[in-house]
C-alpha cells in the first residue's frame, strides 16, 4: 500500500491542480480581498498611520501575506468537503491506493494556490512602492516562514472540511484567521494599544510572524521573534496535522 | 465470492443490520432488495470497507473485510449511490485518473476502450458537469469496471434516472456478468431485481427474510391461477415507443405476484 503513496499523491495531486487551472477564480478572489486592503490602509488609512517607517506599504505587506493564506486556506476545506459530498472521495477509500494520500494531495495543493497567490499580493505591493533590499537568503527565510504558516493553517482547513456539515460551515473557520492580524503588530505597532489588547497582540503567533517577516525584509536583525514564530507555526502544524489525521481515522472506519 | 454472516450494525440507537446473513456465487448478479433505510447502503459499506460492522463476518473474494481490508480493496469496486465522478474533469480523464491510482500501464489506451464501450467516445472530451444523469452513471460504472476488479458493488444504480438510461444501465450490468464479473446490486426497484438479478435477497428490518431465484420466490405464494386480463400497455411502453429505445423494452410486465 504505502508503496504507492508518492505515486497516488502525485496523481491525486494533478487532479486537484487541474482543478485549479480550470477555476483560476480561486486564486483570483483569494488575492483579491487581501489586495483591496491593502489598497485601502494604504491610500485610505495609511496617511494618518504613524508606523515610525518610511513606507506603509512596506510596514503592511507581511500582515497582509498572512491575511492571503488564511483567506485562500477557506478554498481547500471547501475542495475537501466537495470531494466528501460528491462520492469520489468513497470512491478513492474503497480503492487500493495509499489512504493518506487522499489528503496530501489537497495539502499540497493548498501550497501550490497559495504560494501563487501570494506572489500576486506581492507583485501589486511592489507596483504600490514596496521595495526591499533583501538579499537571496532573506527571501528564502521568508518564504519558508509562509511555507510553515501555509502548511499549519491548511492542516487546520483539513479538519475543518472533514468535519463540516454544510459548504459554509466548510470555510468559515477562516474569518477569525482572517481577522486576528488586525490585533496583531500587522497594522499598527502595538505601543498605542491599550493593556489587555496590547498583551494579547503581543502574544499570539501573527505579530512574530509579521515582525520576523518585516524585519527580514528590512534586514533588521530578527532576534528572538523568528523563533517565537517557527515555534508557532511548527506547534500548530503539529497539534492540527494529529487531530485532522485523527478526524480522517474516524471518518473512514 | 462473496460470503455475509451474522453482520450487525448499529448508529448510535438505531439497530440497522441485526445478524445479516448471504452468499454471492462467482459470476452472478445478486440484488439485494429493500426499502429505503433497510440497511442496504450499510451492507455495500461494510462489504466495501467504508464501514465496520459491529460484529459478524463478511468476506470478499476470501479476504476478511476486517481484517484484510487492503486485499478486499485490491480485488472489489464500488459504485456508491450518486454518480462519483469528478466534473471538473472531462471524461476521458475521470477514467485515466482510476486507471492510474490503480496503477495500470497505459491509462490512455483504457480510458478509449471504455469511452466505447459504454457509448461516451464523442464526449470523452466534454467536462463531466455537461452530461445527463445516464451518461453520468454509464461514466460512473465505466471506472468502476477499470482493471477489471472480480466483484462489483452498485449501490442503486438506477435510482433517479429516466427511463432510457436505466436500460442503457442495466444493459451494462448485463454485459458486466457476461464477462464473468460478480455483481452485487441493491435496488429499491421490484422490476430491477427481476429483470438482471440470479438470486434475489429481501432486507427487512435488519434480516434477509427471503433468499432465492426468482423462481424459488414465486413459489412462496400460492400457485398462479389463470385470469383473462385485458393488457393494456403500461405509461412505460407507450413512453418507450415514443421516443424509442433501440428495440429493447420487450421483457414480461404481466408477472402477477399479488398476494
Amino acid at each position: 500500500m504505502t508503496k504507492h503513496f508518492f505515486g497516488d499523491t502525485a496523481v491525486l495531486l494533478g487532479r486537484s491542480l487541474r482543478h485549479i487551472a480550470r477555476s483560476p477564480d480561486t486564486i483570483i478572489t483569494t488575492a483579491i480581498m487581501p489586495i483591496a486592503m491593502m489598497l485601502m490602509f494604504v491610500y485610505v488609512f495609511g496617511g494618518a498611520i504613524n508606523t515610525g517607517s518610511d513606507s506603509y506599504v512596506s510596514y503592511l505587506l507581511p500582515g497582509i501575506l498572512l491575511i492571503t493564506v488564511a483567506s485562500g486556506i477557506a478554498y481547500t476545506a471547501f475542495r475537501l468537503f466537495m470531494d466528501m459530498k460528491s462520492g469520489i472521495f468513497e470512491r478513492f477509500q474503497s480503492m487500493p491506493i495509499a489512504q493518506s494520500s487522499v489528503l496530501w494531495a489537497h495539502v499540497l495543493t493548498s501550497l501550490v494556490a497559495n504560494s501563487i497567490s501570494l506572489v500576486v499580493v506581492v507583485l501589486v505591493a511592489l507596483l504600490m512602492g514596496f521595495r526591499s533590499a533583501a538579499g537571496v537568503p532573506a527571501w528564502l527565510a521568508v518564504a519558508g516562514i509562509l511555507i510553515l504558516f501555509t502548511l499549519a493553517l491548511t492542516w487546520l482547513a483539513v479538519i475543518s472540511g472533514l468535519s463540516a456539515k454544510s459548504m459554509e460551515g466548510a470555510s468559515a473557520f477562516s474569518y477569525p484567521l482572517i481577522f486576528l492580524p488586525f490585533l496583531s503588530s500587522a497594522f499598527v505597532p502595538t505601543g498605542t494599544m491599550p493593556g489587555p489588547v496590547r498583551a494579547f497582540a503581543e502574544h499570539q503567533p501573527v505579530t512574530s510572524i509579521v515582525n520576523a517577516v518585516r524585519n527580514l525584509f528590512t534586514q533588521q536583525p530578527v532576534g528572538t521573534d523568528i523563533w517565537i514564530a517557527l515555534a508557532w507555526c511548527v506547534g500548530i502544524l503539529i497539534v492540527a496535522f494529529a487531530f485532522a489525521m485523527n478526524t480522517y481515522r474516524r471518518r473512514i472506519a | 465470492m462473496i460470503h455475509v454472516q451474522g453482520l450487525q450494525k448499529a448508529y448510535k440507537e438505531l439497530q440497522v443490520l441485526r445478524g445479516v446473513d448471504f452468499d454471492v456465487a462467482r459470476g452472478s448478479i445478486f440484488a439485494l432488495l429493500g426499502s429505503n433505510g433497510a440497511g442496504k447502503t450499510t451492507v455495500v459499506k461494510i462489504l466495501s470497507t467504508l464501514l465496520k460492522a459491529d460484529a459478524g463476518t463478511a468476506g470478499v473474494s476470501g479476504f476478511d473485510v476486517a481484517t484484510q481490508p487492503a486485499n478486499v480493496r485490491e480485488s472489489i469496486s464500488l459504485t456508491g449511490q450518486f454518480a462519483a465522478v469528478d466534473e471538473i474533469l472531462s471524461g476521458r480523464e475521470n477514467l485515466v485518473l482510476v486507471a492510474r491510482l490503480r496503477h495500470l500501464k497505459d491509462p490512455g489506451r483504457i480510458a478509449d476502450d471504455l469511452l466505447k464501450r459504454f457509448s461516451l467516445t464523442d464526449a470523452g472530451a466534454r467536462k463531466v458537469s455537461t452530461y445527463s444523469g445516464g451518461m453520468r452513471r454509464r461514466l460512473d460504472i465505466a471506472m468502476s469496471l477499470i482493471g477489471n476488479p472480480p466483484v462489483v458493488f452498485l449501490d442503486e444504480p438506477t435510482t433517479g434516472l429516466d427511463p432510457q438510461a436505466r436500460i442503457e444501465v442495466w444493459q451494462a450490468v448485463k454485459e458486466l456478468a457476461h464477462h464473468g464479473t460478480t455483481v452485487l446490486l441493491t435496488t429499491q426497484y421490484l422490476d430491477e431485481a427481476e429483470h438482471l438479478a440470479d438470486r434475489i435477497a429481501i432486507l427487512h428490518q435488519g434480516r434477509i427474510i427471503v433468499n432465492g431465484t426468482l423462481a424459488e420466490l414465486k413459489q412462496l405464494l400460492p400457485p398462479a391461477k389463470v385470469e383473462y386480463v385485458e393488457k393494456q400497455p403500461t405509461l412505460e411502453d407507450v413512453f418507450l415507443a415514443l421516443v424509442g429505445d433501440n428495440g429493447k423494452n420487450g421483457h414480461d410486465r404481466n408477472v402477477g405476484t399479488n398476494a
